[in-house]
């Protein structure tokens, strides 16, 4: 069992009880919400006129289904507004802080919550979203829950959780120009695989995670949930302190100095044990994209594509299923292989660094006639500051779509879907067969700088020849 | 606890659905996600798989008269990966499956499973191939699973089966829900927020 992790210290701080069954009872010291998950959670409290244990523990957006070109009410699709009219309803009813559109300050719920220092070190997050492992990047316990789950944190501000087991990933050396923390993550789902996070919660660290910023650092937490990993976390440190300092919900004044000693006391101690590790370096990291229909099925960008025979008897037929549907063939490569649509956006890689790095690539060209690019800000802040910067008009002088914060094509809930089967080279976090829209649609997940190196080609390439 | 929660033993026909990591997406399409109740998601479950875009049936098992009302489903690793919308495993319950039996389940999704009452329970690869045989030979027969014994029953077969004794216990004891037990320890969960630094905002 581990011991003396931030896992532990946060876990057990955060502990109420042990249950009957042998789980734990876990105060749920921040609760995000959003449209899509809630619905019937306050639909079943309502019904038996319960109350909310701490209304002001919890704070909603709407992200998911909101529309990204115009976002003028009432939405063009009439189910999207239903859904988010319900929201409104159920945070008015329970005194719910709401950042929608009117605050300036909606977005991606995995944006926002570190944006407005909502999330900070050593809580426990809870959201209705897999990818609340994102939180994880600043040393708290944050996990997605179903919506059953939802309506007991409303009701309770606890859940009933089982302990996990802990492994550290280190990952040392440098990130070489044109490998980014995409790249990172993606070449670890690779190593351990979609389901080898089953069980387990990992904590990230060594140089390459030492040397983030903290929107890096997120981007590798957000996919932890790709790995089988509820939980992905980092320590804390001054970069993840100097991050929060005067964010609108972050301690201020001497009580800042007071969290900061006591973030510091939370990071694993050089004495903490692991239930599991693994040691990777930077060496041979390529830009990773993935090939086939689930994030763990990637390559370095100039290699080629498995041979059937490589893979394990057990992974053999979903590879072959992954094939037939990207119409791809093993001993292909990606490089040159013509693409249709290119999406920046999503919790993973919506941020203002990531819009930097693709800013820089699609400043050297145009997009391609064939293809269709989209950018898609993470948040209401973020588009106002890629804005004032001057990226937008980048994109929009490339030729690229730039549109309102949201999820967008990352899930397709909205009017931005795929169309047919086209392929997309996407900064979003599952390639799943459909995920964007269209049953037969196919993704590429790749890093922001590879998206953009691909809209302008209007084909995979290696974005190094651009880059450094 | 009330008698009518408690789940020990299934009994019924079970439909197969082979293959590994079948993600959420794949279980219920994002776009069925707008509805703002459950109630219809059974219509949907593994809409795009089994339907092409005229909305034409193919040959997916559950389009399969052989598998009908089958109240068991049987399926591969990982399964439910992805995304942690409960639509997934309401997806499948409101089809009319009680229990799934299968090599390994995503974490998320199997706690979703245990929420709803829906127990998710694994068996070794070698077990799972046999039940998936004589299911395709027998479709019409019956198959046992025991919760409190830990046994999935087939023709001459009786294999083990895995969960978490946390889950196993919640099931047989009818508690599956936690919402009472957890607001029963309201008192404490207040005492624990009170010695959290953050919640008396450091000061
Ligand atoms: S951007 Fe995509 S992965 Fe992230 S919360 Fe939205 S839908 Fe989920």
């Amino acid at each position: 069992m581990s011991k003396n992790t931030l896992y532990d210290k946060v876990w057990d701080s955060h502990k109420v009880t042990t249950l009957p069954n042998g789980q734990d009872q876990l105060f749920i010291g921040l609760h995000l919400i959003h449209e899509v998950t809630t619905p019937q959670a306050f639909a079943s409290l309502k019904e038996r006129g319960a109350r909310m244990a701490f209304p002001h523990r919890t704070f909603a957006t709407i992200d998911h289904i909101i529309p990204t070109l115009s976002q003028q009410r009432p939405f063009q699709d009439n189910q999207a507004e239903l859904m988010t009219e319900a929201l409104e309803n159920n945070v008015k009813q329970f005194g719910i802080p709401f950042f929608d559109t009117s605050t300036n300050k909606q977005g991606i719920v995995h944006v926002i919550g570190p944006e407005l220092g909502l999330t900070q070190p050593g809580m426990t997050i809870a959201c209705g979203d897999s990818h609340t492992s994102t939180h994880g990047a600043f040393g708290s316990l944050a996990f997605g829950i179903g919506t059953t789950e939802v309506g007991q944190v409303l009701e309770t501000q606890s859940l009933a959780l089982n302990r996990l087991k802990v492994r550290r990933i280190q990952f040392n050396g440098l990130l070489a120009p044109g490998t980014y923390a995409k790249d990172v993550i993606l070449k670890i789902i690779h190593i351990l695989g979609v389901k080898g996070g089953i069980g387990f919660a990992y904590e990230f660290g060594g140089d390459v995670f030492d040397a983030m910023s903290m929107e890096e650092r997120m981007t590798v937490c957000n996919m932890s949930i790709e790995g089988g990993a509820r939980i992905g976390y980092i320590n804390p440190d001054d970069i993840t302190f100097n991050y929060l300092k005067d964010k609108e919900y972050a301690p201020k004044g001497e009580a800042f100095k007071v969290a900061v000693k006591h973030w510091k006391s939370l990071a694993s101690g050089l004495d903490a044990r692991y239930d599991d590790g693994l040691t990777l370096h930077t060496q041979d990291l390529q830009p990773m994209v993935t090939w086939g229909v689930n994030p763990g099925q990637s390559v370095g960008v100039t290699q080629m594509l498995p041979e059937l025979d490589s893979f394990s008897k057990e992974d053999k037929k979903t590879a072959e299923e992954a094939y037939a549907y990207m119409k791809f063939n093993p001993g292909m490569s990606l490089v040159g292989h013509p693409i249709d649509v290119v999406f920046i956006g999503s919790c993973t890689n919506s941020r203002l660094s990531d819009l930097r790095e693709a800013a820089t690539v699609m400043a050297k060209g145009k997009v391609a006639p064939h293809v269709k690019a989209i950018v898609v800000p993470g948040s209401q802040q973020i588009k106002k500051q890629a804005e004032a910067e001057g990226l937008a008009d980048i994109f929009k002088a490339a030729g690229a779509e730039w549109r309102e914060a949201g999820c967008s094509m990352c899930l397709a809930m909205n009017p931005d879907k795929l169309i047919g089967d086209q392929l997309c080279a996407s900064t979003s976090n599952r390639n799943f067969m459909g995920r964007q829209g269209s049953p037969t649609g196919r993704t590429l997940l790749m890093s922001p700088a590879m998206a953009a190196f691909a809209a302008i080609q209007g084909e995979i390439g290696d974005v190094r020849e651009v880059i450094g | 606890m009330s008698t009518t929660l408690k789940r020990h033993f299934f009994s019924g026909t079970a439909v197969p659905i082979e293959g590994d990591d079948l993600d959420t997406d794949r279980i219920i399409p994002a776009r069925f996600l707008k509805e703002i109740t459950f109630e219809n998601m059974g219509n949907y479950l593994f809409h795009d798989v089994r339907f092409d875009s005229q909305g034409k049936p193919g040959t997916h098992p559950l389009n399969d008269p052989a598998f009908k009302d089958a109240s068991l489903m049987v399926v591969g690793n990982n399964f439910g990966c992805g995304s942690s919308r409960e639509h997934a495993p309401q997806a499948i319950m409101r089809y009319g499956i009680q229990a799934i039996i299968g090599e390994s389940f995503a974490e998320i999704f199997a706690g979703n499973c245990k929420a709803i009452g829906m127990p998710a329970v694994s068996a070794t690869p070698h077990d799972i191939r046999l039940l998936y045989q004589y299911i395709y030979d027998n479709p019409r027969k019956k198959i046992d699973l025991n919760l409190t014994t830990k046994t999935v029953h087939f023709g001459d077969h009786t294999i083990a089966i895995d969960l978490p004794e946390s889950r196993r216990s919640v099931f047989l004891e009818g508690t599956w829900n936690a919402l009472e037990l957890l607001k029963s320890n309201e008192k404490r969960v207040q005492e624990t927020a009170k010695k959290l630094p953050y919640m008396t905002g450091f000061a």
